[in-house]
């Protein structure tokens, strides 16, 4: 038996068959494939039109924007604006604290992904060290100018909320999941309890009563930043998305692998820890970042409660500067390539992790 | 297979499991009818019978990856009850290989095998893996140590499988069905390893439809059908005169193909 031949012949060739076979192949598919062509051409083409050939790039002033209104993007918004899109209302003179922090949180977060640091103690090191020095950068205090949180916005927020809410909602959500699996009546039912509220209701109605209706139960003068209780709202609540996408993977385990740990005389706790979470886990890496991705944007909704993320400071910034405030498209746009730029990084780094560990070749 | 090889225990030797009235029901469905059992230390035991005959469910009732409803089942001395602590002791007691395999397949072959020994018997690394290398050596397969379990074959993966429990120093060991998942050239590898564990003198428990395997080393082959015992003999009258017309209808089956 040979190989079939198109497999020897030119690029150019079977790129030509595959176009034969599959986009003309009666005179009704080779319509709408024309059709589709000229569409996606006329809306590209306005498009790139307006963002790179008739756009103003680079420092200008208003009235070189104004005089091109509608036919070319703006993009001197974002070079005017930018410190204010990124860091908020964090007073003009400190933002390099909020730069250097976001430098540093980045870097933690890639120096985790990588292998080197997969060690309990190295992440524990890696994580405490950053974080505090992240946070001592923000809020000042020891040679730096205090900053309060109702001051800090932007990228910095966003981060946070998104990288710590899913950080503390991991364990969280694993104990609920083991818990809503538990032979014990009252473990299993409490935590279908929690998961069932907490994935009922919308985010927002939780930040809200994190936000209002927390400080009310509270005695008098005891109250909890704003921001921490925005944060904790958001562990608590990604906590309930993540118990369920770990129970899928502790139900993808096959029987088997549980009587072979009992037979083996471990206990639960050796069970879960070495034996059946490692797998159950590798199992949901997609739809855990599927959920991460999720959580980094809807971390967004913040704003209800007055806390100032990336995607506001972004619109506060062009909205209240009288001069500017026709261009927000181009503001929105930025935002958009921040969070793409993030969320592919996110989805990359969840492929190379998937196949890194499919090495136990499971059948 | 050397039959004269099989018949080593004294006569004397001393019981090391007891079953008595023994009932276990999945729902309404009765899968064990009042079993009674008596094995002797190094006493090997082959149990067969039609498929959903409670074989399997028997055996897993004496490790309690099933729990029973009613009855006694004493092991080396220990009545297994709901008490954890009993549970705990007999399962150190009783190594258990499965249909299929059920290896860890996030470990290599040497951490399946010292992963119970490091953390229930607290051994150190070290001792641990001289003790695995010398099992993973005597069913030869030393050289996949630090393979996963899905780049063996099935007939591999089995060996190592034994190896596991044997690391724990169980005084029972107990076969699920153990070459049924397997490629019919892997059966063998399987039961030489066996026949060579049964030879030192384990008390073993099989599950298993291989006749050849009976004959060599059994020293007492039981039938089971819906639940109950329905015969037990040496496999030398087993064979040959079986009292109860189930069991040689069974074996008639079995045996012609």
């Amino acid at each position: 038996m040979h190989p079939p031949a198109t497999a020897h012949r030119p690029f150019a060739a079977r790129s030509l068959d595959w176009l034969r076979e599959n986009l003309f192949s009666t005179p009704a598919n080779a319509l709408i494939t024309l059709i589709t062509l000229a569409l996606l051409l006329w809306a590209g083409s306005s498009f790139v039109s307006w963002a790179v050939l008739h756009a103003v790039w680079g420092r200008a002033d208003v009235a070189t924007c104004n005089a091109l209104f509608g036919q070319g993007a703006c993009w001197a918004v974002i070079a005017d604006k930018w410190r204010h899109m990124l860091f908020g209302i964090y007073p003009q003179g400190e933002q390099w604290r909020s730069a250097l922090a976001v430098v540093i949180f980045c870097a933690i977060i890639v120096l985790s992904a990588m292998r080197a640091f997969w060690h309990v103690w190295r992440l524990l090191a890696l994580w405490l060290s950053g974080s505090l020095l992240c946070a001592w950068l923000l809020a000042g205090g020891f040679a730096l100018t205090p900053v309060p949180t109702a001051l800090w916005g932007g990228l910095p927020i966003t981060l946070m909320l998104a990288v710590f809410g899913t950080l503390f909602a991991f364990p969280l959500g694993i104990l609920l999941a083991l818990g809503r699996r538990s032979a014990l009546p009252i473990v299993r039912a409490a935590s279908i309890v929690y998961i069932e509220l907490v994935r009922g209701v919308p985010l927002i109605t939780v930040l809200f009563m994190a936000s209002i209706m927390f400080a009310l139960f509270l005695p008098e003068g005891v109250s909890f930043d704003k921001l921490l209780r925005a944060q904790v709202a958001i562990v608590l609540f990604n906590a309930a998305y993540i118990a369920e996408i770990v129970r899928a993977g502790l139900q993808a385990l096959p029987r088997g692998q549980y009587e072979a740990a009992d037979a083996l005389g471990l206990g639960y706790w050796q069970t879960q820890l070495l034996v059946i979470l490692p797998q159950a886990l590798k199992i949901t890496i997609p739809a855990q970042v599927n959920s991460f991705i999720d959580n980094f944007k809807d971390t967004s909704l913040v704003i209800i409660v007055s806390i100032f993320d990336f995607l506001y400071a972004v619109r506060q910034a062009v909205i209240s500067d009288l001069d500017w405030r026709h261009y927000f498209v181009e503001g929105y746009l930025f935002a958009m390539a921040v969070y793409w730029l993030f969320c592919y990084a996110m989805s990359h780094y969840s492929q190379w992790l998937e196949k890194h560990l499919s090495r136990d070749h499971r059948l | 297979m050397d039959p004269t090889a099989a018949h080593v225990i004294p006569p004397n030797a001393e019981e090391i499991i007891r079953i008595e009235g023994l009932n276990k029901w999945f729902g309404d469905f009765q899968v064990l009818r009042n079993i009674s059992l008596s094995v002797r230390r190094g006493e090997r035991i082959v149990i067969c019978g039609p498929s959903g005959s409670g074989k399997s469910t028997l055996i897993r009732c004496l490790n309690r990856l099933e729990t029973h409803q009613s009855g006694t089942v004493i092991v080396d001395g220990i009545r297994l009850n709901d008490s954890l602590k009993n549970i705990e002791a007999i399962r150190n007691d009783i190594g258990m290989v499965f249909q299929h395999f059920n290896l860890f397949p996030h470990l290599t072959v040497l951490e399946n095998c010292t992963l119970a020994p490091i953390w229930v018997r607290k051994q150190p690394r070290a001792t641990a893996e001289a003790t695995a290398m010398k099992f993973l050596e005597r069913v030869r397969i030393t050289d996949q140590a630090h393979k996963y379990p899905g780049q063996l074959s099935g007939g591999q993966q089995q060996r190592v499988a034994i190896a596991r429990a044997l690391c724990m120093a169980p005084r029972i060991m107990l076969f699920d069905e153990p070459t049924s998942a397997l490629d019919p050239e892997m059966v063998k590898e399987v039961l030489e390893t066996m026949v060579s564990l049964a030879r030192d003198g384990m008390t073993m428990l099989c599950v298993t439809h291989e006749m050849g395997f009976a004959r060599a080393v059994a020293d007492r082959v039981i039938f089971m059908d819906e639940g109950e015992i329905v015969e037990q003999a040496p496999p030398e009258i087993f064979f040959s005169q079986a009292r109860s017309e189930r069991t040689r209808q069974f074996l008639d089956q079995i045996l012609d193909h």
